[in-house]
């Protein structure tokens, strides 16, 4: 095995090969290149990371404007509902009282031309009453020749439109 | 890939080889070596790779989304395995697997029909056993800055009785010691063995067909359907062993930084 066989003649050699060879690895590629590629990519990972919390907040915004908005919305549609429920009442309010009020003036014009109607109707039969008397006294007198007393005929006659 | 005519040595590809003398240090020579050339290939390519990564767009292309993921990859291992003191020590585990993982794959790379040797930098005992080391020290020196001398509560585990605790103790240390070597020799024998598999079986390719086409249809058409199944194999042990060096030494790390 030349690796072993060789070894007293070529140690020193390999040795200072590789050290030289492995010392400029390690001092140019390991500490001059590692870290500057390895900063390149955390600083891409750190703008990735970055973007994305921007993005996540953009949208935590987002959804929070729209909570305000529906928020928003939601208590404006209470409002006009509640004055639109408002103005009913009061509406419906006011119609009441029209309607109570209209009612009573109907009753009072009701009552008036009863009244009035009451008045005429007693009017009219008394008038009927003073006329159907003296049309009794004139029967009497025209049929018996016996004289009745005004006071007499209107009393019979009363009598007489009372029983119909 | 003959040593001698007729001969293939499956284990000639993990010959170092001098490409130039080089210079002495402290009695041992410093070759320049066909080791140390695939250690600069698989270096070139881990940064014209990572170069790819470095435009640093906002929306990745292609190519960065793929530095990208191999830097999260490690990124996210260290996180998971250690917590957020565990990122301090990402670059060093970066660089580990993907030198590893660029070794790796480049020592399967097919250069040979081009007329090259690959050469697998990690099937070296020399090469996993430095990284297993250094990995094992940084282990120690966290573990010993960070906890000072109660770093050694590490080998006594929660709820351990008391009598038992010399056993336990010796015991955890010896598994804590035992960790560099079964780092460095994962690597090495993995990568060593799968490289001689397919060599062996290349030569049973080359040797059957030499023998005869009867003996080329009989060994060496099978032999080929097997190296293509276990260059796939081999492929996955490549990623998966630069894998596993990294998250044991974010494991050993852990211990380090976290104790419990």
């Amino acid at each position: 095995m030349p690796q072993i066989d060789q070894i007293a003649l070529t140690y020193g050699s390999q040795i200072f090969w590789l050290l030289l060879t492995f010392g400029f690895t390690f001092i140019v590629i390991g500490l001059g290149m590692f870290p500057k590629i390895q900063g390149t990519v955390d600083a891409r990972d750190k703008r990735i990371a970055d973007d994305l919390e921007a993005a996540r907040s953009a949208n935590a915004k987002a959804d929070e404007l729209e909570e305000s908005y529906r928020v928003k919305m939601e208590k404006d549609r209470g409002d006009a509902q509640a004055v639109v429920e408002a103005s009913k009442t009061k509406a419906s309010e006011a119609a009441e009282k029209r309607k109570t009020k209209a009612n009573s003036d109907i009753a009072t014009k009701l009552a008036a031309a009863e009244a009035d109607i009451k008045a005429r109707s007693a009017e009219a039969l008394k008038e009927i009453e003073g006329v159907s008397a003296e049309v009794a006294q004139d029967m009497v007198a025209k049929i018996s020749g016996a004289k009745v007393t005004k006071a007499a005929a209107l009393k019979e006659t009363k009598a007489a439109l009372k029983h119909g | 890939m003959a040593t001698e005519e007729g001969k293939i040595d499956p284990m000639y590809q993990f010959e170092v080889q001098t490409i130039l003398e080089g210079f002495s240090l402290g009695g041992q020579q410093i070759a320049f070596t066909n080791s140390a050339v695939w250690m600069l290939v698989a270096v070139a390519g881990l940064w014209v790779f990572m170069l790819g990564g470095m435009k640093r767009e906002l929306v990745p292309g292609r190519w960065q989304m793929m530095v990208e993921g191999f830097t999260g990859f490690i990124d996210n291992m260290m996180e998971a395995n250690i917590g957020p003191a565990g990122r301090k020590y990402a670059p060093y585990v970066f660089s580990l697997f993907m030198f590893i993982l660029f070794s790796n794959v480049f020592g399967l790379l097919p250069v040979g029909v081009l007329g090259l040797h690959p050469f697998t930098v990690t099937s070296h005992l020399t090469v996993t056993g430095v990284l297993a080391v250094m990995s094992f020290s940084i282990v120690l020196i966290v573990g010993f800055a960070k906890h000072k001398l109660h770093f050694f509560s590490l080998f006594i585990p929660d709820g351990t009785p008391l009598p038992m605790i010399p056993f336990i103790f010796i015991v955890e240390l010896l598994s804590f010691l035992v960790r560099p070597f079964s780092l460095a020799l994962r690597l090495f024998v993995a990568m060593t063995a799968g490289h001689i598999l397919l060599k062996v079986l290349a030569g049973f390719v080359i040797n059957s067909t030499n023998a005869g086409a009867g003996y080329g249809v009989l060994v060496g058409i099978p032999s080929f359907a097997l190296m293509i199944g276990i260059s796939a194999l081999e492929l996955l042990v490549a990623v998966v062993q630069a894998y596993v060096f990294a998250l044991l030494t974010s494991l050993y790390i852990n211990d380090a930084e976290n104790l419990h």
